[in-house]
């Protein structure tokens, strides 16, 4: 094994397709027109000497060691910032060159500390590389003189430290920190011998500015300056593994570095078509979980949850498993017991859980936690296209000329994605923020949304149907799309309704908190603007009308003609790593994989026979009804991998009585995590480095998880649900999850064409990948729809019965921030925690200040479901009327505050709004305290207990 | 909402739902897209459990989702 080598081409591609021909050191070589020369010489494999470029991000010519000759032309141009001309003749290499290479690497080195030999980068250091490549064998000015050897490092940050010292003032970083992560955190200050990089004002360090420890000026450094702490501590990775990182739906690809089975850092791949080379904080960084000393290594039972918990062998665990749930069975019937697949485990380790369930079990009682997620998108835009997925890839954005961007808070939840929106925006797309919150995309560097629709929460679907009637009564509508792609008479019903009065910016506008020009401004600009894309998260999904919203903004699209190739289209962003591929894996209670119903006998068919048993024809329960039938009494046993529906479910009172009405809860986790607490066998999981499989983005991209190191848990997760199901008689036989993958080819239309030998050549493939299309849809609807006619729906606003009142007279919403991951089981025990160490209230100044409460202050928040306690944070991001907080810590609990009001069609719970209360309060409630008891009291292991 | 709700009541209210997306549309039959839904996407013993409160007088069932539950269920027993 060894690294994965990359190449650095020294400046960005040029997106031309206008061709030019030079001579570069007597090789003619063809290049696109505004390619830099230094690019096109390394197109044909020769380097030129460079410091102060890297291929991404633009060319900045300040260090003068790639400088060129140019037949005919005066002087020496740096290649990096010098476009190729048709017929130049260019070298490359000669004796003046040479000279002027050396005087320049002459002078950087005297004021260089010569520590190599003890420098976290020797062998990846690329001044060490020039003073090599330009053979430079003695320093004239020798090192005493006044140089910046002995500045003090900053070691603010938790994962890299910046040493001044050995920085060359290159700007790589700033550019990186402007270019790719788009926050603009870094500046050199000063001029000539005093310019140095500073992160914000001059009293801030790393940790206290702006920087978002993306780690892109930390890849873009070409020397030690900034480096991982990691490195440092370890030392050079010898070999390293291209896989995918395990948090969000983006899915960025990375290279594993490693040293033997020691991970030293994840480096993001400049290859990886979702994340071209970027990365954020926690795959970036936050892996450090996976040696956490919390995590769980050993399987465990016991009786009751009043007992400590006892280890025992995989044999002893599994078989448990196996005896209750049969037992369970033949008591209660063979639907008393289902299962729960995770949004974070890979695909072919969902299609197992599934298939456990389904030929194992021998019922449909499998959802996953897609469930609380995006399942209105899934149906929503089967309804409307005829497939649940995104239309787009990541690249289509570039071409976006307007940016809708609605319920989705992409530079927290997505933010390599945001990343790659903000430099298209920062080009010139427009921007509509359709959120209760002015998230920071509103305005930002740089960036200014030229419409911001600041609603009521629970008003999505009234505000698209004001968006629908303005562009309809205005006459905007794309008649050529319509009549073309879409339903005729569906138009024509949907139209009507949305120019009914009840639908116009005036009267939703009031409703909703929202100028009605506003409204207006936005329709016509996401109408008439060019290319309109539609960018939408769970702010859409989680509520009672969120299918309906799903159908709205599908309307929106088919409406203007937004759909059916680069650049526009309607994009779920989802929240989780592999969210779209366990909804493709048949997840959910009433469809097979590929989103077929488990009712379609033909369908059925086929997975009866590869399968050989029997499959219920009848479709199984959701996630809530499981809950609901637990407590009513007919639901008695549960397989969850992966997952902490205790957290993440809400209404957490109700979770936990239906936990406790279960006589068997298996849990399948890296940690005791909340719903444990109420297990009675304990799986230890593994992390994604230490198994193979594949996870599938919001871009329907399915990305290669390799494995970098033995699971110290001893199993992979796909190899414990096969042993489970090896025990309870329904052998599933695999050797690799490669062959699970055949498998999942073989049942599933819309992947025919997906084999692990096809992504390790080309890296990724976007579903449906099959004869049609071997290299998989980068863009769907191409010329049609997968449906035939694009179908409107009517999407009747129907307001949400939890409404404020007296009691209950503010709106409470929920999101996640930028370094925490869902449930924070994982960044919870990183480094992360600095950045976040609790769950905060956001509360207007008005709302804080009639309750009394300033700045810090412990409130106590109260809903119908129940209370918790937090402390207040007062800003005016968030309009009077509403508050708004984070998921990430079990001891805030926020899902004890909501509901399980839900989605009309497919249940997923409405988390966005919740009516509620806040009064001031000294402390963590009557609440917490018990729970965080119970939990403690629950997490005891005898083991443990025995030797302390 | 607080606690926890009856099973019933939970299904009326969720019946009721999906009653309140079909009743508007403008093509096909409302009540058959209600019962199609509840067909679709509910587990025999919920649809069991809602027939049985339609036996019971289906109290809190909107109109066309009466008729939905009602035709279903009919549908199921000659199946
Ligand atoms: S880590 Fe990212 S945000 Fe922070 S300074 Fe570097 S590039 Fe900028
Ligand atoms: S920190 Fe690194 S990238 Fe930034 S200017 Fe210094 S040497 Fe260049
Ligand atoms: S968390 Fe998301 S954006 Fe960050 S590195 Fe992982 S996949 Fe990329
Ligand atoms: S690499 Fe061209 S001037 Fe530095």
């Amino acid at each position: 094994m060894s690294l994965v080598p990359e190449t650095d081409y020294g400046t960005p591609a040029s997106k031309s397709t206008d061709l030019v021909t030079l001579t570069i050191d007597g090789q003619k070589v063809t290049v696109p027109a505004g390619t830099s020369i230094m690019r096109a010489a390394m197109d044909t494999g020769i380097q030129v000497p460079k410091l102060c470029a890297t291929d991404s991000v633009d060319s900045f010519g300040s260090c003068r060691l790639c400088l060129v000759e140019i037949a005919g032309r005066n002087g020496t141009p740096a290649s990096c910032t010098t476009p190729v001309a048709p017929g130049i003749v260019v070298s490359t290499q000669t004796e003046r060159l040479k000279q002027i290479r050396k005087g320049v690497m002459e002078l950087y080195i005297s004021d260089h500390p010569l520590d190599c030999l003890t420098c976290a980068a020797n062998g990846d250091c690329e001044l060490q590389d020039m003073a090599g490549a330009v053979g430079l064998r003695d320093v004239r000015y020798g090192y005493e003189g006044e140089n910046h050897t002995k500045q003090a490092k900053d070691e603010s940050n938790p994962y890299f430290t910046f040493d001044a010292s050995k920085c060359i003032v290159c700007s790589r970083c700033v550019r990186a920190c402007e270019e790719v992560q788009g926050t603009f955190a870094l500046t050199i200050q000063g001029r000539g011998f005093d310019s140095k990089v500073s992160p914000g004002a001059m009293e801030d360090n790393f940790l206290s500015s702006e920087c978002v420890s993306c780690g892109a000026c930390v890849q873009a450094c070409p020397t030690a300056t900034l480096s991982e702490k990691s490195l440092i501590e370890i030392g050079q990775p010898e070999h390293s593994v291209v896989t995918t990182c395990a948090y969000c739906g983006v899915g960025c690809s990375f290279k594993a570095e490693m040293r033997g089975e020691e991970l030293v850092r994840m480096v993001p791949y400049k290859d990886g078509k979702a994340n071209r080379g970027h990365s954020c904080v926690k795959g970036r960084f936050a892996w450090g979980y996976a040696n956490h000393k919390e995590r769980i290594l050993n399987p465990m039972i016991r009786e009751s949850i009043e007992q400590p918990w006892r280890e025992v062998s995989w044999e002893e665990a599994i078989g448990r498993v196996a005896s209750e749930f049969k037992r369970l069975q033949e008591k209660h019937g063979r639907l008393a017991v289902g299962g729960i697949t995770s949004s974070r485990c890979t695909n072919e380790e969902t299609y197992l859980v599934q298939k456990l369930i389904r030929g194992g079990f021998g019922n449909n009682n499998v959802d996953t936690c897609a469930r609380v997620c995006h399942s209105p998108t899934g149906f929503g835009l089967s309804q409307a296209f005829g497939t649940s997925a995104g239309t787009q890839d990541f690249d289509s954005v570039e071409k976006a000329d307007v940016i809708l961007v609605i319920g989705a808070n992409p530079t927290d939840a997505h933010p390599v994605f945001a990343s790659r929106m903000k430099k298209r925006l920062r080009a010139g797309a427009k921007l509509i923020v359709i959120d209760p919150r002015r998230t920071d995309l509103v305005r930002m560097p740089h960036i200014e949304a030229d419409f911001h629709l600041p609603l009521r929460p629970g008003t999505n679907a009234a505000i698209m149907n004001a968006l629908a009637h303005t562009i309809v009564t205005e006459g905007l509508v794309n008649e050529k799309f319509v009549r073309e792609f879409c339903d005729r008479d569906a138009f024509e019903y949907w139209a009507a309704f949305v120019s009914e009065p009840q639908n116009s910016p005036e009267t939703v506008g009031l409703m909703a908190g929202v100028a009605p020009e506003d409204i207006r401004g936005a329709a016509r600009l996401y109408a008439t603007g060019g290319n309109g894309a539609i960018y939408y998260g769970l702010g859409v999904t989680e509520h009672s009308q969120g299918t309906t919203t799903v159908m709205a903004i599908a309307n929106l699209a088919m409406v203007t003609g937004n759909l059916g190739r680069e650049g526009v289209g309607v994009n779920p962003l989802r929240g989780q790593n592999n969210v779209q591929g366990a909804c493709d894996m048949g997840s959910f209670p009433h469809e097979l994989t590929g989103y077929r119903h488990i009712s379609d006998d033909t369908t059925r068919t086929m997975f009866e026979k590869l399968w050989g048993r029997p499959l219920d024809s009848e479709p199984g329960l959701r996630i809530p009804n499981m809950f609901d039938a637990a407590l009513e009494g007919t639901f008695k046993g549960i397989y969850v991998q992966g997952e902490d529906i205790l957290q993440s479910d809400p209404n957490t009172s109700h979770v936990v009585a239906a936990l406790k009405a279960m006589e068997c809860v298996v849990v399948q986790d890296l940690f005791l995590n909340e719903t444990a607490n109420y297990a009675h066998v304990f799986l230890p999981g593994s992390t994604f480095l230490e198994k193979d499989g594949t996870f599938t983005n919001a871009e329907r991209r399915i990305n290669r998880v390799r494995k970098v190191m033995t699971p110290k848990n001893g199993l992979a997760d796909w190899e414990i649900t096969m042993a489970i199901a090896k025990a309870m008689g329904f052998e599933m036989p695999y050797k690799h999850p490669s062959e699970i993958m055949d498998e999942i080819a073989l049942l599933t239309p819309t992947f025919t064409g997906v084999s692990y030998d096809l992504l390790d050549k080309v890296g990724s493939v976007q579903w449906p990948c099959n004869e049609k299309a071997p290299l998989g849809t980068p863009t769907m609807h191409i010329g049609g729809f997968v449906r035939g006619k694009g179908n409107f729906l009517i999407t009747e606003y129907v307001p949400t019965e939890e409404r404020t009142g007296p009691r209950f007279p503010l709106l409470l919403t929920t999101g996640r921030i930028l370094s925490q991951y869902n449930v924070g089981a994982q960044t919870r025990r990183t480094d992360n925690v600095v950045w976040h160490d609790q769950d905060v209230l956001e509360i207007h100044p008005h709302d804080a200040e009639v309750r009394g409460v300033r700045d810090g202050d412990w409130v106590k928040l109260d809903s119908r479901a129940g209370g918790t306690s937090l402390r207040a944070k007062i800003t005016d991001r968030v309009a009077p009327g509403v508050v708004y907080t984070t998921f990430h810590h079990p001891d805030t609990q926020a899902n004890v505050i909501t509901t399980d009001f839900s989605d009309w069609a497919t249940n997923c719970p409405e988390y966005k709004v919740t009516a509620v209360q806040i009064t001031p309060s000294n402390g963590p409630g009557e609440w917490q305290k018990e729970y965080n008891a119970q939990a403690e009291h629950s997490r005891r292991i005898a083991a443990k207990i025995a030797a302390e | 909402m607080s606690g926890h709700m009856a099973f019933d009541d939970k299904l009326v209210m969720m019946a009721n739902q999906i009653g309140k997306f079909f009743t508007p549309q403008r093509q096909g039959d409302p009540v058959a897209g209600i019962a199609t839904h509840i067909r679709k996407f509910w587990d025999p013993r919920m649809r069991a459990a809602i027939y049985a409160h339609l036996d019971q007088g289906g109290a809190g069932l909107d109109e066309p989702v009466r008729q939905a539950v009602a035709r279903l269920k009919q549908a199921e027993a000659h199946h």
